[in-house]
């Protein structure tokens, strides 16, 4: 598998560790009023799609980005690789 | 069998080899199989399950039944096909599946027995008493199944892992795979051109046809130079692609040097090649017909038989039948009458059946039976009007039909389409996105056209990667016939054989489809058709289509099992590559090790790293006699233990202390500067996750330590968080655990041993407290780091410098502190020191346990969002009031045993009645008594108490005290001294 690194151009997928869905993102505020439920959804909650799917990839055999890249965990096509500082959620 | 003239073996170069003992003679060029057959051995193996007598059905990978043990002692190789097994001088290959040898096998038995041991069987019978399974039917199953033994020796041989990047992988150097090379050598692509055969050529070596009028080893043989001769390309023989990987990736291995009497440094290769596009030019398989007792030696492929001919130069010794329902069978009858070998007939079961030669036809015709236990004599044949005759003959080569070699093309969920046209599947839409079939894999077979195709698939390949296609001048050649009708089992009685590896006839799908195994995927594990080392390569149509006939459906309808990697087997040293023994993982080395090593430290694997774990003296004869004299020189004067292994980090920016406040549990941006705090990392859900110390060496510079377990790990997640949690925020991490050294010196006469090496500062209390940490120069200029920490609960310090100066920083200070007393610990005193002074380490951090639960509530602060805090205040954490403990024995004869379970005196040993567990256990020198931590319900509040530790591993139970986690030290009065 071969990913397209944003700066480093396609790398071996065995140069990357897996984490999962992107959405782990998307932290809350720990200090908000409804910080337990929203901390609840944020840990437990995850999206498992047969299709695409917005996952965290690490490269740490690498430059040590942190990537979203839009698989489809179907046809493992990728679709896009976004260094995470930045990626839209 | 016997040898004749011709064929692309090298007569020049004889070769001896030995087959269960018994020396031969065979040719460069031979396989295993041919030079057997050329010495007129025909029996090569035992079928699996009723040791039926088989020798050769085909002359490639796909070979069911001549299965040999190759080479002897270590190198021993079960199940290696005769028919791929380059012959080399002083080959020693052995017949398996057999006792007390091939020729008189016990377990043919077996074969009497067939009634009762049909597809199924040992699902149905072996079922009861329960009992009976592990201790008697399974071992006596083993022992009658399954094929070659295994040496059970280490693999002497050394495995590579290889990488190669290409435009075009060509997959197949037969006729289309030469062609589409060629065409994609010219263009200038970067080419890589593998085939499993030793010999490039592919079917164009077995067959008699003529390109450009010459033999068509010629022109391969010209092709073969040019691509040679260009550096864009690169030629792999011995080289089977075995599988498709997402995004271009093909698994191939390359069998180095198996072909040698002594294979030298590299046995075998497994390439990944990365191909933008690749070719799957991989020919054809031919499949056999069923009819009964077609398995026995002298039966086989009508192709086969064609490529021992030709190829080999082996012909069959007597009269040769061909048994047909397709074209391509006349085409060996051709061959065969070419070289003067006597044709009985070809038995074709259409009725309008061509006749392509000088030989007899029998039309509409099939072979309903053959006799001949160890080698063919004769073969019943049934004419088109019901006569049945038999007919003496000593070979017969049988054609149902060529199945393209579409495997690749179907390993990324591509479905194989039905042709009606060759009767057969071939590749279909979907698939491994980039590859291609070319030729006969394609289903579109012939010389003329195969050579065409190759070129023409190749240059739509170029075409789409931007490359101009250059035209190939291709060799003269002709399309011969190759109508075909279908015809997959002669019905009757008698026992027709479908998968000849595992044994599975006719009858056996019928069954199947009796017990209601509908679909086909429930027909290979019920019969186990298809598995094993051929996967049912000659098998699987065939059975396709007899299922399909029970069910009424069409073969399409009936669909194929998923064809997955590898496509012939690969073993597990190739797929290890050098990755073993010692070569497994890194080892990792701290800068004291090979001063440590010359002390005489025994070493213990610590993750990645070696670390000395005690320093044996002379007179010591135990370990606990190194370890209880290391820890109480701690306690009494000063230790030095090498505490590089820890993970250290830099965190730098002006946002470092705001960043540090997110990552730890408890403040750490308050830190002032030349100070360290110990720090508690949570998971975010709110479990304990790692804990270490934070040293503030200036307004924008910290430098953290993790546990050496998650060295890795914790700086990952610092990663994560930076770049992906707080991006606003000006940090900066890198890992530095290799760059420093770090020697702690720990004991009451720490200070004075520091002062010898230190330059120029004062490190009294008033100067230089508890946790103070800076800059320093030792021994006269080097820049070094100190850190007033302790693990040990004594006055300790940590000594930190670039890491190669380590090993002299500690010869130094041995030298510095010998009128101290300056005695060398490893990890088992380092371990009874801190369970003494009840510091948590990994067995108390095992990601169950929270900051609460180690009496470290308070380190959670609420005043800021920190990772983990929130679900760290989750009412099912906050209510465990299990806390760490100290545990001693009432009777000093006990022991403390870590992993036993508490319980209250008296209540029932269960999950429900379980008030905790013991983490970590030591004998302690200072207290002369077994000692250890645990976590125990309401454990704060029990100090005094009596409880019951259980250990129902080893049987025991032991009485133990309730005490506090510190046993030394409560009020840590030594360690700010």
């Amino acid at each position: 598998m071969l990913i397209p690194h944003p700066i480093l151009g396609p790398r071996d997928a065995q140069e990357f560790t897996y984490l999962g869905d992107a959405r782990l993102l998307e932290r809350p505020d720990g200090l908000a009023e409804d910080a337990p439920a929203a901390f609840h959804d944020y840990v437990y909650l995850r999206d498992n799609p047969a299709g695409v799917h917005r996952e965290l990839w690490y490269h740490e055999h690498g430059d040590r980005s942190w990537l979203v890249v839009t698989r489809d965990t179907v046809t493992h096509e990728i679709l896009g690789a976004d260094l995470v500082k930045g990626a839209a959620s | 069998m016997k040898r004749i003239d011709g064929g692309l073996i090298d007569r020049g170069q004889e070769l001896s080899f030995t087959f269960d003992g018994k020396a031969y003679q065979g040719f460069r060029g031979d396989t295993l199989a041919s030079a057997l057959l050329a010495n007129g051995v025909q029996l090569m193996g035992r079928s699996f399950k009723y040791h039926r007598p088989r020798g050769v059905l085909t002359a490639g990978s796909e070979e069911p039944n001549a299965l040999v043990e190759l080479r002897s002692g270590a190198r021993r190789e079960p199940n290696t096909r005769a028919t791929v097994a380059e012959l080399f001088d002083g080959l020693d290959a052995t017949s398996q599946n057999r006792w007390p040898s091939l020729a008189w096998d016990a377990l043919a038995v077996n074969d009497l027995f067939a009634p009762l041991l049909t597809a199924g069987f040992y699902y149905k019978t072996f079922m009861w008493p329960k009992s009976f399974w592990e201790k008697v039917y399974e071992p006596a199953i083993r022992k009658a199944a399954g094929l070659g033994a295994l040496s059970m020796q280490p693999d002497p041989d050394g495995y590579d892992r290889a990488y190669l990047h290409a435009d075009l992988l060509v997959i197949g150097a037969g006729t289309a795979g030469l062609a589409a090379a060629l065409t994609a050598a010219r263009a200038g692509a970067q080419v890589v051109l593998a085939d499993e055969d030793f010999r490039l050529g592919g079917r164009l070596l077995a067959e008699s046809q003529r390109l450009d009028g010459a033999p068509a080893a010629v022109w391969v043989a010209e092709v073969e130079a040019e691509l040679r001769a260009m550096d864009n390309v690169r030629i792999l023989p011995r080289t089977t692609v075995f599988g498709v990987y997402d995004h271009g990736v093909y698994g191939a291995l390359q069998r180095v040097s198996d072909h040698r009497a002594d294979p030298g440094p590299v046995r075998q290769t497994l390439w990944r090649i990365t191909a933008r596009r690749a070719v799957l030019a991989a020919g054809a398989l031919e499949r056999p017909i069923a009819f009964a007792d077609n398995d026995r030696p002298g039966i086989m492929l009508a192709g086969a038989m064609r490529a021992y001919l030709n190829r080999w130069a082996v012909a069959p010794e007597g009269r040769v039948a061909i048994f047909t329902n397709n074209d391509d069978g006349h085409r060996t009858a051709a061959d065969l009458v070419a070289r003067r070998v006597p044709v009985l007939a070809v038995i074709d079961g259409r009725a309008d059946a061509p006749r392509l030669g000088d030989y007899t036809v029998m039309k509409g015709a099939q072979v309903t039976g053959t006799q001949g236990r160890r080698a063919l004599r004769a073969i019943e044949v049934t004419e088109a009007d019901g006569r049945a005759t038999w007919l003496e003959c000593a070979a017969l080569g049988v054609s149902g039909g060529w199945n393209p070699t579409l495997h690749l093309s179907a390993h990324h969920r591509g479905k194989p389409v039905w042709s009606n046209a060759i009767q057969a599947f071939v590749p279909g839409e979907g698939g491994p996105a980039g590859l291609a079939a070319a030729g006969a894999a394609a289903g579109r077979g012939g010389c003329a056209a195969s050579l065409a195709d190759g070129c023409r698939v190749a240059g739509e390949a170029l075409a789409s990667l931007g490359l101009s296609v250059p035209s190939v001048d291709l060799p003269a050649a002709r399309d011969l016939p190759a109508g075909i009708a279908p015809l997959w089992h002669v019905p009757g009685r008698g026992r027709a054989w479908v998968d000849q590896q595992n044994d599975v006839t006719v009858k056996d799908i019928k069954l199947a489809h009796q017990e209601n195994m509908v679909s086909v995927e429930h027909l290979k594990r019920w019969t186990t058709l298809g598995m094993a080392t051929d996967q049912g390569k000659t098998a699987n149509v065939t059975a396709l289509a007899v299922m399909a006939e029970l069910t009424g459906r069409t073969i399409p309808e009936t669909g194929t099992t998923t064809y997955r990697p590898p496509f012939t087997p690969v073993s597990m040293g190739a797929l290890g590559g050098g990755d073993s023994g010692p070569h497994f993982r890194p080892t990792r080395l701290a800068p004291t090790h090979h001063w440590a090593a010359a002390q005489g430290a025994v070493f213990v694997e610590v993750g990645p790293w070696m670390r000395a774990q005690y320093f044996p003296q002379p007179g010591e004869t135990h370990w606990r006699d190194s370890v209880d004299r290391e820890a109480l020189a701690v306690r009494r004067d000063v230790g030095l233990c090498d505490v590089t292994t820890l993970g250290k980090i830099d965190v730098q920016g002006r946002d470092a202390g705001a960043f540090l406040d997110r990552l730890y549990s408890n403040a750490m941006a308050s830190l002032k500067v030349g100070r360290v705090r110990y720090g508690l990392m949570l998971r975010e859900d709110g479990t304990l996750y790692d804990d270490g110390t934070c040293a503030r060496l200036a307004e924008d510079h910290y430098v953290v330590t993790t546990t050496t377990a998650n060295a890795g790990p914790v700086f990952r997640n610092m990663e994560f968080a930076r770049q992906g949690l707080f991006a606003d925020m000006d940090v900066q991490i890198v890992s530095t655990t290799d760059a420093w050294a770090q020697i702690a010196v720990a004991g009451p006469k720490s200070r004075t041993l520091l002062e010898r090496i230190v330059d120029e500062a004062d490190l009294s209390n008033e100067a230089f407290p508890f946790m103070a940490c800076g800059p320093v120069t030792i021994a006269g200029g080097l820049r070094a780091r100190l850190f007033r920490i302790s693990f040990s609960g004594e006055l300790a310090y940590e000594l930190a410098v670039p890491a190669r100066y380590g090993a002299a920083v500690m010869t130094r200070l041995m030298e510095l502190g010998a009128d101290l007393g300056v005695t060398p610990y490893g990890t088992e005193a380092l371990a009874v020191l801190r369970i003494e002074k009840g510091h948590a380490a990994g067995a108390e951090l095992n990601g169950q346990t929270t900051a609460a639960m180690l009496g470290l509530g308070r380190m959670v602060s609420v005043k800021k969002d920190a990772i983990g805090a929130v679900m760290s205040r989750r009412p099912g954490l906050v209510e465990d009031s299990r806390r760490l403990v100290g545990l001693m024995p009432v009777d000093p004869g006990d022991k403390v045993v870590s992993g036993a379970h508490l319980f209250a005196e008296g209540a029932e040993r269960s999950t429900a009645t379980d008030q905790g567990w013991i983490t970590s256990a030591c004998f302690s020198p200072h207290l002369d008594s077994s000692i250890g931590l645990g976590f125990l319900k309401d454990g704060a509040d029990r100090l005094g108490e009596v409880i019951v530790a259980a250990n129902p591993l080893e049987g025991s139970e032991a009485n133990l005290k309730v005490v506090s986690a510190h046993f030394v030290d409560p009020e840590g009065d030594r360690l700010r001294d």
